[in-house]
């Protein structure tokens, strides 16, 4: 059995948030954005990370790129833990774990040219290159992504949305990185551009044995792109299975939410959809609720759920969820 | 007809001439009719709804009709207007947090619509406005409705939108991508909550959005927009089942879907339009698998082709749909 590429161990991130009107000299509360999560990556595998606003998929991806320090865990990257490295230790790993961004334009400087931001990378990783083979090396990774690689001295202003990722993407891939780590790469596009940067990076994974993590909310994306699926809520792992079985048959109550929410683009099928409406609101991060953090909107809860965190049950097939009371619901059983 | 549109133009003087977003755009929405306004960024769609509503930006004119129960919205008074703005027609936008005014309590904000439109009494408006937000399944109204918008989660902030859209009861309320910034659990409990206005208050709802299965659960009919003009036009399952234009065709094929397993996404070339450099004829023809050699150069008519169908393409759309 081949070994993970990325194994992350009891992953915690905590924040210090300030409490408001306490003297300066009072503990500051701690806001759990990140807590436990534990997965492991195979190589060439892509996984996609689904949760809404505030679930924590963002700061995950943040601490095991280095940009965020983890306040707990490990995060064991070909065999090296990243999170207690020392920034020297850690930047020798970094060209191998490279990272694009939600907004395109505000990821780019926009003083820099095109050449020179995707060149940045390797400047900065492997300045024995000569000039002339790093404008080589710009151009082909230029028209690769799919940039005419005559616009090498443009400005990133005169550039769409969708060749602006383009150009983050080519970024990425310039050190030819092990791991590549999306956060929302397609939300700011449109429909019709979308569907180009969602191929491309389909065909980037596969020509250069790319492993990826894709996080986003759009769940029909994720579910097109990944081959395993990881659903987070309030900064913990609820399940994961492969992508197929995670839409279709879902086991745990969040999951099944989520899912039965998204619209189909097809009226007959729509017609039959019936989304199981959470009640309330995401409870606050500052305080989760006891036991299940999922407890307190949950259609299932009982009163046992408020004691102690559901562990991952192990349901076959690579299929876990966190919740005593799974079952599966076929959900689109009509197509 | 509730809302008929003539032919409406909208241009605006930019630093690089004049920008011309909507370009002869027709359509009319019945009483308690849902239609949706199709379209990718910079396609119109909502410059169509703000010229209606007399919200243009200074540098934007709007020509042609906007007829609202046979009355013309473009050539009236700001002062006219005002009185059908939330009245007759209501409007709610992307972002509900830049709708509402963070220095002042829901409450105010809530009773100055009646007070203003109905001339009820500030006790009598406050009530009816709990009233509103209990109807959008805000708990505990009352109490909340003191409360200032930053203490409510975007989901909330939308719903308070929604209500104080509906106090004056309008017969047409326009969302202009009301669930877009929401997650997706919220946009599920919103779009219900709009389901539910349409059926207990009759009200007539045009929902302009990006998200074609937002449109699919929720709108009869469906207009689809592309460089400020109309590319097809009809009823939703008929238009979703058989697209007739080569955009129609083309936007759905490149929407992955939950309950497909697709390999890879059939893709529109090229980018959105520029605008200010949009050709002569067809706005989609630079990018169009279908396209003649008349389409660059010859604008197509939006054509009644089939029951209830229009479309602007110079390819027949049997060869199209085929």
């Amino acid at each position: 059995m081949t070994e993970p590429i990325l194994s992350v161990r009891d992953l915690s991130v905590t924040f210090d948030v300030p409490k408001k009107g306490a003297w300066p000299w009072t503990a500051p509360m701690k806001l759990h954005a990140v807590a436990e999560m534990n997965f492991d990556l195979m190589p060439g595998e892509c996984l996609g990370v689904v949760g809404e606003s505030g679930s924590g998929k963002s700061t995950l991806a943040r601490a095991i790129v280095g940009t965020v320090p983890s306040s707990n865990g490990n995060i064991i990257f070909e065999g090296a833990d990243l999170a207690n490295m020392n920034p020297r230790e850690r930047r020798v790993h970094r060209r191998d774990v490279q990272m694009i961004f939600q907004d395109p334009l505000a990821a780019l400087n926009p003083r820099m040219t095109v050449g020179e931001i995707i060149a940045e990378p390797l400047v900065t990783h492997d300045p024995s290159v000569s000039r002339a083979e790093r404008k080589k090396r710009v151009q082909e990774l230029m028209a690769r992504v799919g940039l005419l690689p005559n616009l090498i001295n443009r400005y990133p202003h005169e550039f769409s949305g969708g060749q602006c990722q383009r150009i983050g993407i080519a970024r990425a891939l310039i050190m030819k990185p092990k791991l590549l780590i999306c956060d929302e790469p397609v939300s700011a596009l449109d429909v019709s551009v979308q569907a180009q940067v969602v191929n491309l990076l389909m065909e980037l994974q596969k020509d250069m044995g790319l492993s990826m993590i894709f996080i986003a909310h759009d769940l029909s994306v994720v579910k097109h792109i990944s081959d395993r699926i990881f659903v987070m809520y309030l900064g913990r792992g609820m399940e994961t299975a492969d992508a197929r079985t995670l839409t279709r048959r879902p086991e745990h109550p969040y999951t099944q939410a989520l899912i039965s929410s998204v619209p189909i683009p097809d009226p007959k099928l729509e017609k039959l959809r019936k989304p199981a409406l959470l009640e309330g609101e995401l409870p606050s991060p500052l305080s989760p609720p006891s036991g299940c953090v999922f407890r307190t909107r949950c259609p299932k809860a009982r009163p046992d759920c408020a004691v102690g965190r559901p562990p991952m049950l192990d349901l076959g097939n690579g299929h876990f969820a966190a919740c005593p009371y799974h079952e599966p619901v076929d959900l689109l059983a009509a197509s | 007809m509730l809302l008929e549109i003539e032919n409406l133009r909208v241009a605006f003087q930019t630093g690089d001439g004049e920008v011309n977003a909507v370009n002869g755009v027709s359509f009319g929405i019945d009483r308690g009719e849902t239609l949706a306004i199709v379209g990718e960024s910079g396609s119109g769609k909502s410059q169509t709804a703000f010229a209606a509503m007399g919200l243009l930006a200074k540098n934007g004119a709007a020509t042609g009709k906007a007829l609202y129960k046979g009355q013309n919205l473009l050539t009236l008074k700001q002062k006219q207007l005002n009185k059908f703005r939330s009245e007759e027609i209501a409007m709610i936008f992307q972002d509900p947090m830049t709708s509402l005014n963070p220095y002042i309590r829901i409450s105010e904000q809530m009773a100055e619509v009646l007070t203003l439109h109905k001339g009820v009494s500030k006790k009598h408006a406050i009530a009816e406005s709990v009233r509103m937000l209990d109807a959008v399944r805000i708990p505990d109204a009352a109490n909340r409705i003191r409360s200032y918008p930053h203490e409510f989660s975007g989901g909330m902030r939308q719903r308070i939108m929604i209500a104080m859209s509906l106090l004056c009861q309008p017969s047409l309320l326009i969302a202009d991508e009301p669930t877009t910034a929401l997650d997706v659990t919220v946009q599920a409990q919103i779009m219900d909550l709009l389901g539910d206005i349409r059926r207990d208050f009759g009200t007539a709802i045009i929902l302009i959005t990006h998200d074609l299965g937002v449109v699919a659960g929720f709108c009869d009919r469906t207009l689809v927009m592309y460089g400020g003009q109309i590319m097809e036009d009809g009823p939703t399952e008929a238009m979703f089942a058989d697209p007739s234009h080569p955009y129609t065709k083309g936007l759905l094929q490149a929407v992955p879907r939950l309950d497909r397993d697709d390999d890879s996404l059939a893709t529109i070339a090229g980018e959105p339009p520029d605008m200010s450099r949009l050709p002569q004829g067809c706005p989609f023809s630079p990018r169009c698998a279908w396209v003649q050699n008349t389409c660059p150069h010859i604008r197509p008519d939006l054509v009644n082709w089939a029951d209830d169908r229009r479309r602007a393409c110079h390819v027949p759309a049997k060869e199209v749909m085929a």
